[in-house]
């Protein structure tokens, strides 16, 4: 029975696929009302990730510690205070960053690359942000300001570009295997050249290896998170101001240059921010994996593929996203804490091969 | 001034030359055919033509401009074509398809207004799309994709239009429709069609003038009587053909003989 339905479902081909299979018209007000939707969901669910912890605390002291931080006269205990306004809701501001960060990764190299597989982990471009980081961090680059995070970014553009020259810069006659092919050639290199830093380090210096390979939120330090916000913002914005040509850049670049797109200078716009978004996040909370596949893709399935709501929502849900992955890998062994990379990789895998076997994107 | 003016254009893809001193003028509202055998640089002239790729040598000018100095949109604005297919790797609906030949014509982030919706209506209602405006492209038949591009060049609101075979895929009704509308924008609107074509029946009834290309250059062109002769498609396609006159246009009619 359950075979049976397994089967048909593969065989259903391409008309099956589980797109909205009503069509609406992508308008401004369509946009607004979505993202304002998905805007109210993130902020509800970042509301209980703030109650949920190892310290449990409900939603009325919650509520009450916010109104005392705004001026309010509600009462709120000093450790409660400390872990909502110290702890917890700077972590979950940066969980939500990332999560936007690495689903607008996911958007803009699946979109260039024309692959609803490619996102920054897969293609490594965040294993190249990583490795900048840590040699950066070896190199004691770390005591000049932003002196990580550039090398991160320097990181990840040599991996974009290297990914890139490997699979035939997007020119679209290279068959989608080679470019996922070339993304774990990458990522084993860059696995392994980690490793082998890591190995060679102080051991004070760096003492978590998971930390880089499994994206781990909890050593976010504060000082990092405002510049990355700002980072992150700018990117959205620059992305979504190229949204209408993502779309026609989707149908090919000849089309697209045909269109009246200047192909060559929204290609390499969007790589470079694309590549600064995901490199600030990654040197600050390490690799995080299958985020930009997961989001965009859950994304199309519900809203269709016009890029000028497809970024608002993959921001919006991607920020979601993370937040509730970081909020289970925070309360599901508790006292202890998983990193967050772990239960993403948990969600993302299985959801990846089910991508790949079903062909539909 | 004459619209289209091709001087001396030479292009090669690495070592393999593909076009060699390729001249000629087109007026504006003329249809022309470009035919010639597999691998005569049809698709490159048109590419040329319309600024997707540049001349190795020589100038190709529209309205005296090299296409090298046209703005990106201001190019598609006026000289659309519409290729033989389009990757459909993400699910767009045929009318979102449709929409996207309104990218010239808008600035910035601006969303499609009403006049711009009108524009793609009539579009499809000429391509006769409608019926299927609401269906993801990936699913249509190739005719349907064909005819969803065909809308997309005319929602371009061109002064050019280049097609690339596009008639391949069309079944007979569509064929004659699409050729039929062809002439008919280009008697109402003074839309000048440049098309490529394997029919060279098609060709000499619908075109003004033809430009016969045989390994990148051109062989012959000129009225469907100059180029559409016996002589011409021997030497050209190296096959025995009959030429006679169409009997109720007067045009040249070409008959395969075995």
């Amino acid at each position: 029975m359950l075979r049976n339905i397994f089967i048909k479902r593969i065989n259903s081909g391409k008309t099956q696929r589980g797109y909205p299979p009503i069509y609406r018209r992508v308008t401004s007000s369509r946009v607004l009302q979505i993202s304002a939707v998905l805007l109210i969901a993130f902020l509800l669910i970042g509301l209980a990730a703030l109650s949920f912890g190892s310290a449990r605390i409900d939603l009325t002291r919650v509520f009450g510690c916010l109104f005392h931080a705004m001026g309010g006269s509600q009462s709120c205990s000093p450790q409660d205070e400390l872990i909502l306004f110290s702890i917890r809701l700077p972590r979950i501001f940066f969980a939500a960053i990332t999560g936007a960060a690495l689903s607008l990764g996911g958007v803009v190299f699946q979109a260039i690359l024309r692959n609803p597989l490619a996102d920054p982990y897969v293609l490594g471009v965040s294993g190249g942000s990583a490795l900048g980081a840590i040699i950066g961090t070896l190199i004691g680059a770390g005591s000049f300001y932003l002196g990580i995070p550039l090398l991160a970014f320097l990181g990840a553009l040599i991996t974009v570009a290297l990914v890139f020259v490997i699979a035939g810069g997007g020119s679209g006659r290279i068959p989608d295997n080679y470019l996922l092919l070339a993304g774990v050639i990458v990522n084993a290199f860059f696995s392994a050249a980690i490793l082998f830093f890591l190995s060679l380090a102080d051991s004070m210096e760096l003492h978590s290896i998971t930390f880089w390979l499994m994206g781990d939120l909890a050593r976010v330090s504060g000082s990092g998170i405002i510049p990355a916000a700002f980072c992150v913002l700018v990117a959205f914005v620059m992305i979504y101001s190229q949204a209408r040509g993502l779309n026609l850049m989707v149908q090919g670049e000849e089309t697209a240059r045909q269109l009246g797109v200047m192909v060559e200078k929204t290609k390499y716009t969007l790589l470079i921010i694309t590549s600064l978004a995901t490199a600030v996040v990654v040197s600050l909370c390490g690799i995080i994996g299958f985020v930009g596949i997961i989001v965009p893709h859950m994304m199309r399935l519900l809203f269709g593929s016009d890029h000028r709501l497809l970024i608002c929502a993959s921001a919006l849900f991607g920020a979601t996203f993370l937040v509730v992955a970081d909020t289970i890998a925070r309360i599901i062994i508790a006292p202890a804490e998983l990193p967050v990379g772990v239960i993403t990789a948990l969600l993302g895998a299985p959801y990846f091969i089910f991508l790949l076997r079903r062909k539909a994107f | 001034m004459a619209l289209l003016e091709a001087k001396e254009i030479g292009f090669s893809y690495g070592e393999k030359q593909i076009l060699t001193d390729v001249s000629f003028t087109l007026d504006s509202a003329q249809v022309t055919a470009v035919i010639g055998p597999n691998g005569s640089g049809k698709t490159t002239l048109l590419k040329i033509i319309n600024g997707t790729l540049f001349p190795a040598s020589g100038e190709m000018l529209i309205a005296g401009r090299k296409t090298q100095n046209w703005p990106r949109r201001e190019l598609a604005a006026t000289a659309a074509i519409v290729p033989q297919e389009t990757p459909a790797v993400f699910p767009f609906y045929a009318e979102e398809i449709v929409l996207m030949g309104r990218f010239p014509h808008l600035s910035g982030l601006r969303f499609e207004g009403d006049g711009d919706y009108r524009i793609v209506q009539e579009a499809m209602r000429q391509t006769d799309c409608l019926s299927f405006a609401a269906r993801r492209f990936a699913e249509l038949s190739a005719g349907e994709r064909q005819r969803v591009l065909i809308a997309r060049a005319l929602a371009q609101e061109p002064q050019v239009l280049l097609l690339d075979e596009s008639t391949a895929f069309l079944d007979l009704k569509h064929q004659v429709h699409f050729l039929n509308l062809l002439r008919q924008l280009n008697e109402t609107q003074k839309l000048t069609v440049i098309f490529v074509t394997h029919d060279i029946n098609l060709a000499a009834q619908y075109a003004d003038q033809i430009i016969m290309l045989e390994s990148g250059k051109i062989y012959a062109i000129g009225n469907s009587a100059e180029v559409i002769t016996a002589d011409n498609i021997k030497k050209v396609y190296e096959v025995e053909v009959l030429v006679d006159c169409n009997p109720q246009s007067g045009l040249p009619r070409m008959t395969i003989v075995k």
